[in-house]
């Protein structure tokens, strides 16, 4: 099983150590694995933003570096859920509907396709785990709290054995952090209020980090924390899976 | 309505009284929990919610065939109806009612769509002594605020706000913060309104097709109160507030509470089918852009709306920028995806207002895809230029740099640079991240350089 490495650009430049714990996790997890050294990002920074129509040259990219792959693994649900969503091509679109079907984030391709049901780990350490709306409403790796439906967790399950790991439960399980792309700069002050409440919400359980599938979410409640001068650390779950 | 600032502009303003936007969002979130824990008592929850999906969808298909039953059969039970193509009309529909009956004062009960057509101004202005008859709406009326919430229109203020809004205005006792004191004070002067007024005007929640009724909720019980002691009654709906038959309102009455406040039902669902001896009914049925609406098909979902703002009490960015951030009737998600198709370049920004977290779409008791029509908007607004031409050049070099590799590869390593070695470039006030946050942590080596180095060797390595 070929798989590609899709690491999202912001990944790439500012959280290299999510890169390799990721591409150390699959090997570990016996896939053969490889980064296409020309990708750039997914293009969701603009899409969001509402200029959906200038991602053709990020989409035509995408195809080119990742069309020799079976499978494409990525760690945000974010990056994950736009290619999944938006990723055309004029010239091709068959392969880019065959890419937009075979793009995984993660966890879900770990226990979806690799159907592993738990990881061997050590990090004695109290988490909160901060589930990150794309990945969760979008991808629906976990159930939502509004939904009248049985509970489940792809990531959550996938912590489970990992050594002395304690899992809190968040008073609001699913509330969004407030990064939000863009949102977070033209929206700033809902931005970092939806943030420093998040972290309240961690704060209370005291717990020692924060984890979650997307880095994005991390990096920002990562500012307000480094800006509070908290003993709370983040770290993303592929970091943690690959602890041992 | 004030429309001077943005919703980010209002948002920040309404963040500097931290304890107010905390209580704010933990009231909202009170409700939006009981809304869960009232929806999950029901099995079949997720089943009703897609047959009401089902059933505004087949009244938005076949609303003309719908709007004209709902008429014959309002006229034959003696009702009046008219017709309003805009909130003009609308408005002097109203007004004429009113004049033909030589009636100088009138008491209403909520009403969302005269807030859109901003009916009490334009009665007012004409002479005409209006009375909102719910409870909150009356406290925002006397503050002269427009409603911040469709089902709590007073949520934004406290009762210390209140209290000072009673004194001034109904003659209560200064500092009597005491809700008990303050509900009864509104009742009696409400009551007297209720006594005095010859004209009564309602909201509609649902208008059968079927049998030519239709229902009001409340949890006050006003809009009985003022329609069954006045000669005249005149009820305003949106043509999408339609059902076919009387049968669905037990789908959407059990929907309706529980989504709204996490009651099983409204305190007061009442049913107006035909006129007293004597006595008047109209309904205005307006269109005002719903048909406009209707013709857009990523947006025409939004016209299944039944106003109970589930939406705006599980959206965490409402929740910390209040209603009024959002300068229309309608607040919140619902509201950002309706307020455009009303005025593009007015509510331009609307649609930006959220995270498109999802969670607004979860809670929909007819499933409307709230969060996928924001991003939609987004994609409208800038086609029709309606964004700041700044936001449209960042974006276009954004484009270039991500789609081409070579440079990507250039502006990354450039801007860790500088970020490590001239954070006075970045760390500084033109840098809204920058204010409240830190920058992330610059480190060596980009992943592309490290896998560069050493990916080929890992993967040795693990073969081995």
């Amino acid at each position: 099983m070929k798989v590609g490495l899709f690491i999202p650009c912001y990944v790439d430049q500012f959280y290299p150590k999510v890169g390799i714990a990721t591409f150390e996790l699959l090997q570990k997890l016996g896939c053969d694995v490889d980064f296409p050294m020309k990708q750039t990002c997914c293009g969701q920074p603009m899409a969001n933003s509402g200029y959906q129509h200038l991602t053709k040259g990020c989409d035509a990219n995408f195809i080119t570096n990742f069309a020799d792959f079976d499978y494409i693994v990525c760690p945000s649900g974010s990056c994950v859920m736009h290619v999944k969503e938006h990723l055309h091509s004029d010239t091709n679109e068959e392969e880019a509907t065959r890419l937009r079907a075979n793009v995984y984030e993660l966890t879900e391709f770990i226990t979806d396709i690799l159907k592993v049901k738990s990881i061997e780990g050590d990090f004695p350490f109290k988490v909160g785990m901060h589930q990150s709306c794309h990945g969760q409403r979008g991808l629906k790796l976990s159930q939502m709290s509004e939904l009248n439906a049985p509970f489940f967790s792809k990531p959550e399950q996938l912590l489970h054995n990992i050594k002395g790991l304690a899992l809190v439960s968040l008073t609001r399980k699913d509330e969004c952090c407030g990064f939000g792309g863009t949102f977070c700069v033209t929206e700033e002050a809902i931005s970092v209020k939806m943030g420093q409440d998040r972290i309240k919400d961690h704060e209370k359980y005291q717990v020692d980090y924060i984890t979650g599938g997307d880095m994005s979410c991390l990096m920002h409640l990562e500012g307000i924390l480094r800006r509070q001068n908290s003993p709370i650390k983040i770290i993303h779950i592929a970091e943690i899976l690959n602890s041992i | 309505m004030k429309n001077n600032i943005s919703h980010s502009e209002a948002a920040e303003i309404f963040n500097k009284d931290v304890e107010r936007v905390n209580w704010h969002d933990e009231t909202l979130w009170f409700v939006r929990e009981k809304r869960d824990r009232s929806a999950h008592q029901i099995p079949e929850w997720e089943l009703l919610r897609e047959t009401a999906s089902q059933i505004k969808l087949n009244v938005l298909s076949n609303i003309h065939d719908y709007l004209v039953e709902f008429e014959a059969n309002a006229q034959k039970n003696g009702i009046i109806v008219h017709w309003a193509a805009n909130a003009e009309e609308h408005n002097v529909i109203v007004h004429s009612i009113l004049e033909k009956h030589n009636v100088k004062q009138m008491v209403k009960s909520k009403s969302m769509l005269t807030e859109e057509c901003h009916l009490n101004d334009y009665l007012t202005e004409r002479g005409i002594d209006v009375i909102d008859s719910d409870l909150g709406e009356r406290i925002v009326q006397l503050r002269k605020e427009p409603p911040s919430h469709i089902v709590l229109p007073a949520i934004h203020l406290k009762k210390e706000d209140v209290s000072e809004t009673f004194y001034e205005h109904l003659g209560t006792e200064k500092g009597n913060i005491d809700p008990q004191y303050l509900t009864e004070s509104a009742r009696h002067h409400l009551r007297d309104i209720f006594l005095t007024r010859k004209a009564a005007l309602t909201g509609v929640n649902f208008a059968v097709a079927e049998t030519g009724e239709f229902v009001v909720c409340t949890n006050e019980g006003n809009a009985d109160m003022g329609a069954h002691l006045a000669d005249v009654h005149i009820a305003c709906m949106g043509f999408e507030k339609l059902i076919p038959q009387r049968k669905h309102l037990g789908v959407f009455l059990r929907l309706l509470a529980r989504s709204a406040t996490g009651q099983p039902i409204t305190t007061f669902s009442s049913h107006f089918k035909k006129p007293r001896e004597g006595k008047e009914i109209h309904i205005v049925i307006v269109d005002n852009g719903r048909s406009v609406q209707l013709g857009r098909e990523d947006f025409r979902n939004s016209l299944k709306c039944i106003r109970c703002g589930a939406c705006m009490n599980t959206c965490p960015v409402y929740r910390r920028s209040g209603g009024h951030s959002y300068h229309n009737a309608v607040a919140g998600p619902i509201g950002s995806i309706l307020a455009p198709n009303l005025d593009m370049k007015k509510n331009a920004d609307l649609p930006f207002a959220s995270t498109l977290c999802g969670s607004c779409t979860n809670v929909c008791p007819v499933k409307i895809d709230i969060h996928d029509q924001l991003y939609k908007w987004r994609q409208v607004l800038v086609q029709e230029g309606y964004t700041p031409k700044v936001k449209t050049i960042a974006m276009k070099t954004m484009a270039t740099v991500l789609a081409n590799p070579m440079v990507f590869d250039i502006a990354g390593k450039t801007g860790r640079f500088a970020m490590k070695n001239l954070s006075g470039l970045v760390n500084n006030k033109l840098n809204k991240w920058y204010d409240q946050r830190e920058m992330p942590e610059v480190p060596e080596e980009s992943f592309r350089e490290w896998y560069k180095k050493n990916g080929k060797a890992t993967k040795r390595k693990n073969d081995e």
